[in-house]
C-alpha cells in the first residue's frame, strides 16, 4: 500500500490547505445559515415587497453557477468597485455563503410550510407575537425537517470550497496543484493520480465528519421530542420548587 | 328570554369574567357564507353551549372571537372593549395589531386537535405564554403550571412531551395551558370530538370543574348533549350562519320551537 | 333512465407517439442534440478585435462586442453538459441496479463508490481523471470529452439516487398486485413499476441536469473550452476582467433560468397528469 501514500512534507502542505478550506467552509456556513433563515422567512412574509426581494434572491443565486458567481465576486466586483482584492478568503466565503443561502432558503420555506396550521393558531390563542411564534414554536419544529437536507447542503458547500483554488486561494486543492508543480520540476516520484486520490480521500473524510455532526444534532433534537420520565409522587414536591 | 340590550352583556363581572357582544358579524369563505348578520351576546360568567349541524358555522363564531379569522364586517366587543376596532373621534376605526393583542389577552381557546407544541414538555407548553407574553418569572410560572397540571390530574406527566400522552391527556394539558394566562373568556371548540369514546369523560370532568369555579365565561361548541344540559346556562341552536333559537338547555332540548332544531336533535339522538 | 354503454364509442387515450405535446418535446430534443453534435465550434482561441477603453472601468462597447465569443463558449459548455448527462443517465441506472443487488459484495462497494463520488469535489475529480487518462497510451480523448466523462460519472451517482427514490416511491401494494396477477418480471417492470417510477424520477433528473450545467464551466481544469475558458482567455489576452466575467454571468443566467423554469413546468405537468 506504500505506493498510495504521499511524503510527509506533502501531507504538511495539504494539512495547511485543509485549514484554509475549513475556514472558508465555516464562514460560508454561518453566512449561508443566516441568509437561509432570513430569506426563507422573507419568502413567506405578509408584505409583498419582502416576498418579491426574497424570490429574486432565491432565483438569482440558485440560477447562477457558484463557479461563475465566485469569479464575479472575487475578481470582477473588486475591480469594478475599486476596492482591493485583499481578502479573497472573505470574498470567496461570501460567494459560497450567498449561494448556500439561495438553496437553504427554499429548504427553510418548505419546512415552515410543513408545520401544521394548528401550531400557529395555538400561538395566536396564547397571544404570542409573530416573532415569538417563529422563535419558540415554528422554527424549533421546522429544524427537525431542516437538518437532514442542510447536512447535504453543507457537504455541497464543502465541495464548492475547492473552487476557490481557481481564484488563487491556498486551500487543499490549491496545495495539491502546488505539489504537482513541484513534482514537474523536482524528482519526487509520486504520481499525480495518487496525489489527487489522496486529496479526494481527505475531502471524503471531511464530508463524513460533517455527516456525523449533523446526525448527532438530529439525534439530540429527536430527544427533545421524545420527552422524559413519569414523575413519581416523590419527585413532585421537589420539582415544584 | 329577556330582551338582550337592557342587560349588561359587556364588561366584566365580580369574578373577572368578561362578556361578549357581537353585532352584525358577517363572514364568508368564497361564496360560502358562514356568518350572516350575526348578533350574539354572552353575559360575563355565562356558560353558553352552541349546537348545530356540521358546516353551520358554529366553529367560526369561536374563531372570529379568537382572531383566527377576520370577520368581513360587523363589530365584536370583548370585556367592554372593541376587538377589531378602536375608537376614533365619534366612530370606530380598524384596530392596530397592538390593540388586538391587548384585547386578545383576555381570551383563551382550546382546540379540537389540541395543538400542543410537540417539541416541549407538558410543563414547558404551559409555561410558554406566562413567561414570554405576560412576563412572569420562570419560578412563578413553574409553580403555577404544576398547580394547573395537578388540577387536571397530570402532575406526574410534567416532563413528558405530547407524543407520550394519550388523546385525553393531551387535551387536559391543552386546557391547563390555556388556563395559565387566566383568560376572562374561554372558547372550547369541539374539544372531545377527536377523542376515543372512553377518554371523553376525563376531559368533560375538567370542563365541569372550570364551570363550577365560575371564574371565566365559557363558550363551547360540542356534540355532547348530556354535558350541555348539565353545565350550560344557555343553549344556542345555530344554523345557516344565524341563531335559530336560544334558551335554557331543558327548553331547547325538550321543547324545541323550530322545525330545524327538532330535526337536528332527532338526528343527534339516533346515534 | 339509463343509457346503454357502448364500448365501441369509448376513445382510448392516445399512445405517447401520437400526442402532440410529447412529440414536440422529443423533436426539439433531437434537433438540439444534432445541433450540439455538429454545430458547435470547439476552438479554444478567443480573441477580441476591439481594444477596451483603458479609462473606463466598464466599457459597454467592448462588452457588447464580446457577445458572439461568449455565445461560442456557452455552447461548448452546454455541449459538454448534454454529453456528460447522457453518460450520467445510463451509468446512473447501472449504479442504481448494482446498488439494489441482493449480493452484498456487489451492493456494498457500489454504495461506497456512490457515496465517495458524491461527497468529493468534481474539480478534484476532474484533475484526477485528467491525470489518470494521460497515463494511458491507448486512449487520448479530446479535453471536452474528458470533461463530459467527469460530469457523467459525478452526476451518475446523483441520478442513481433519483432512480432509487423513484423505484422506492412506487407503492408496496403495486409489487404485491403484480405478484397476485402472476406477472412475469419483464411485464412487472415495464408495465407496472417503471411507468409509475419514471414520472417521479424525471423532475429530479431535470434538476440534476441544471446542476450539471452549473458545474460544466469547470472544464478549465482539464483545459476544455467553455464559458469560463472564454472569460479567462479574454482576461489573459486583454488584461480586462470586469466585462468578460460579467458577460459570463449574464450569459449563464440566460441559459440556466429558462432551463430551471422548464424543469419546474415539467414537474407541475407530471403532478397534474397523475392526479
Amino acid at each position: 500500500m506504500d505506493g498510495l501514500l504521499l511524503e510527509a512534507n506533502q501531507y504538511r502542505l495539504l494539512r495547511d490547505g485543509a485549514w484554509v478550506t475549513l475556514q472558508i467552509l465555516g464562514l460560508a456556513f454561518v453566512l449561508g445559515v443566516v441568509l437561509s433563515l432570513v430569506v426563507g422567512v422573507g419568502r413567506l412574509s405578509e408584505r409583498r415587497w419582502v416576498r418579491g426581494i426574497a424570490l429574486v434572491y432565491v432565483e438569482f443565486f440558485r440560477g447562477i453557477s457558484s463557479i461563475v458567481l465566485l469569479f464575479i465576486v472575487a475578481i470582477a466586483i473588486p475591480i469594478l468597485l475599486g476596492v482591493s482584492q485583499a481578502s479573497i478568503l472573505m470574498l470567496g466565503s461570501l460567494a459560497l455563503g450567498a449561494n448556500m443561502g439561495g438553496y437553504g432558503a427554499e429548504i427553510v420555506r418548505g419546512s415552515i410550510q410543513a408545520i401544521p396550521k394548528g401550531q400557529s393558531e395555538a400561538s395566536i390563542a396564547l397571544n404570542l407575537s409573530n416573532t415569538q411564534r417563529l422563535r419558540y414554536v415554528v422554527l424549533p419544529q421546522a429544524l427537525r425537517i431542516i437538518l437532514p437536507p442542510f447536512g447535504n447542503l453543507t457537504i455541497e458547500i464543502l465541495k464548492g470550497t475547492a473552487l476557490v483554488s481557481l481564484v488563487g486561494l491556498a486551500d487543499i486543492t490549491q496545495a495539491g496543484n502546488f505539489i504537482r508543480q513541484q513534482q514537474l520540476f523536482g524528482d519526487a516520484g509520486t504520481d499525480r493520480t495518487i496525489l489527487f486520490l489522496n486529496i479526494l480521500v481527505i475531502y471524503f473524510v471531511l464530508a463524513q465528519i460533517i455527516n456525523g455532526l449533523f446526525r448527532l444534532a438530529e439525534w439530540r433534537l429527536e430527544k427533545r421530542f421524545s420527552g422524559g420520565e413519569h414523575l413519581t409522587p416523590l419527585d413532585l414536591p421537589e420539582a415544584t420548587k | 328570554m329577556s330582551a338582550p340590550d337592557t342587560t349588561p352583556y359587556t364588561g366584566t363581572n365580580g369574578n373577572g369574567a368578561a362578556g361578549v357582544r357581537m353585532r352584525g358579524v358577517n363572514k364568508a369563505f368564497g361564496t360560502n357564507t358562514v356568518l350572516r348578520e350575526l348578533d350574539l351576546d354572552v353575559d360575563p360568567g355565562e356558560r353558553v353551549v352552541i349546537i348545530g349541524p356540521s358546516g353551520s358555522g358554529k366553529t367560526t363564531i369561536l374563531r372570529v372571537i379568537m382572531t383566527l379569522e377576520r370577520p368581513d364586517s360587523g363589530t365584536i366587543e370583548v370585556g367592554g372593549r372593541q376587538l377589531y376596532h378602536q375608537p376614533a373621534g365619534d366612530g370606530l376605526k380598524p384596530a392596530s395589531e397592538k390593540h388586538i393583542r391587548s384585547v386578545r389577552s383576555d381570551i383563551g381557546m382550546v382546540f379540537q386537535h389540541f395543538n400542543l407544541f410537540p417539541h416541549m414538555t407538558a410543563l414547558e407548553n404551559i409555561m410558554l405564554a406566562p413567561v414570554k407574553v405576560h412576563g412572569q418569572s420562570k419560578e412563578e410560572a413553574r409553580t403555577n403550571a404544576f398547580e394547573l397540571l395537578d388540577k387536571v390530574g397530570l402532575a406526574h406527566a410534567a416532563n413528558q412531551t405530547p407524543g407520550q400522552l394519550s388523546g385525553g391527556q393531551k387535551q387536559r394539558v391543552a386546557i391547563a395551558r390555556s388556563l395559565a394566562t387566566k383568560p376572562k373568556i374561554m372558547l372550547f371548540d369541539e374539544v372531545t370530538s377527536a377523542l376515543d369514546p372512553e377518554l371523553v369523560g376525563e376531559v368533560l370532568n375538567v370542563l365541569r370543574d372550570i364551570a363550577e369555579e365560575g371564574k371565566t365565561t365559557m363558550m363551547l361548541v360540542t356534540h355532547e348533549m348530556g354535558f350541555a344540559r348539565e353545565v350550560a346556562d344557555r343553549l344556542v341552536m345555530f344554523d345557516h350562519g344565524q341563531v335559530l333559537e336560544s334558551g335554557p338547555p331543558a327548553d331547547v332540548l325538550d321543547n324545541p320551537r323550530e322545525a330545524r332544531t327538532q330535526e337536528f336533535l332527532g338526528a343527534v339522538r339516533e346515534h | 333512465m339509463t343509457t346503454a354503454f357502448d364500448a365501441n364509442q369509448v376513445q382510448p387515450p392516445k399512445p405517447w407517439y401520437r400526442r402532440g405535446d410529447v412529440l414536440t418535446v422529443l423533436i426539439a430534443f433531437a434537433l438540439g442534440y444534432a445541433f450540439l453534435l455538429f454545430g458547435v465550434d470547439e476552438s479554444t482561441r478567443f480573441r477580441t478585435r476591439l481594444n477596451p477603453d483603458p479609462d473606463l472601468t466598464f466599457d459597454w462597447m467592448y462588452f457588447w462586442h464580446m457577445v458572439p465569443l461568449m455565445w461560442r463558449g456557452l455552447l461548448a459548455t452546454v455541449k459538454a453538459t448534454v454529453y456528460g448527462f447522457t453518460i450520467a443517465i445510463f451509468l446512473g441506472l447501472v449504479f442504481a441496479l448494482l446498488r439494489r443487488s441482493k449480493l452484498r459484495p456487489v451492493s456494498w462497494p457500489t454504495a461506497f463508490v456512490i457515496e465517495f463520488i458524491r461527497s468529493t469535489p468534481i474539480l478534484v475529480q476532474l484533475y484526477f481523471l485528467h491525470a489518470l487518462i494521460r497515463t494511458w497510451d491507448w486512449y487520448s480523448p479530446a479535453t471536452i470529452t474528458i470533461l463530459a466523462i467527469g460530469l457523467g460519472i459525478h452526476y451518475a451517482t446523483y441520478c442513481s439516487e433519483a432512480y432509487r427514490a423513484g423505484i422506492n416511491s412506487v407503492d408496496k401494494g403495486q409489487w404485491e398486485a403484480s405478484t397476485a396477477l402472476n406477472l412475469g418480471p419483464v411485464s412487472k417492470w415495464t408495465k407496472v413499476i417503471l411507468p409509475q417510477a419514471i414520472p417521479n424520477v424525471l423532475p429530479a433528473l431535470g434538476n440534476y441536469l441544471v446542476a450539471a450545467m452549473k458545474d460544466a464551466p469547470l472544464g478549465i481544469a482539464v483545459n476544455a473550452t467553455g464559458i469560463l475558458f472564454f472569460a479567462n482567455a479574454i482576461r489573459g489576452g486583454d488584461f480586462r476582467a470586469v466585462e468578460p466575467y460579467m458577460l459570463m454571468g449574464v450569459g449563464f443566467l440566460i441559459a440556466s433560468l429558462p432551463a430551471a423554469w422548464l424543469v419546474r413546468r415539467l414537474e407541475r405537468k407530471i403532478t397534474y397528469e397523475r392526479t
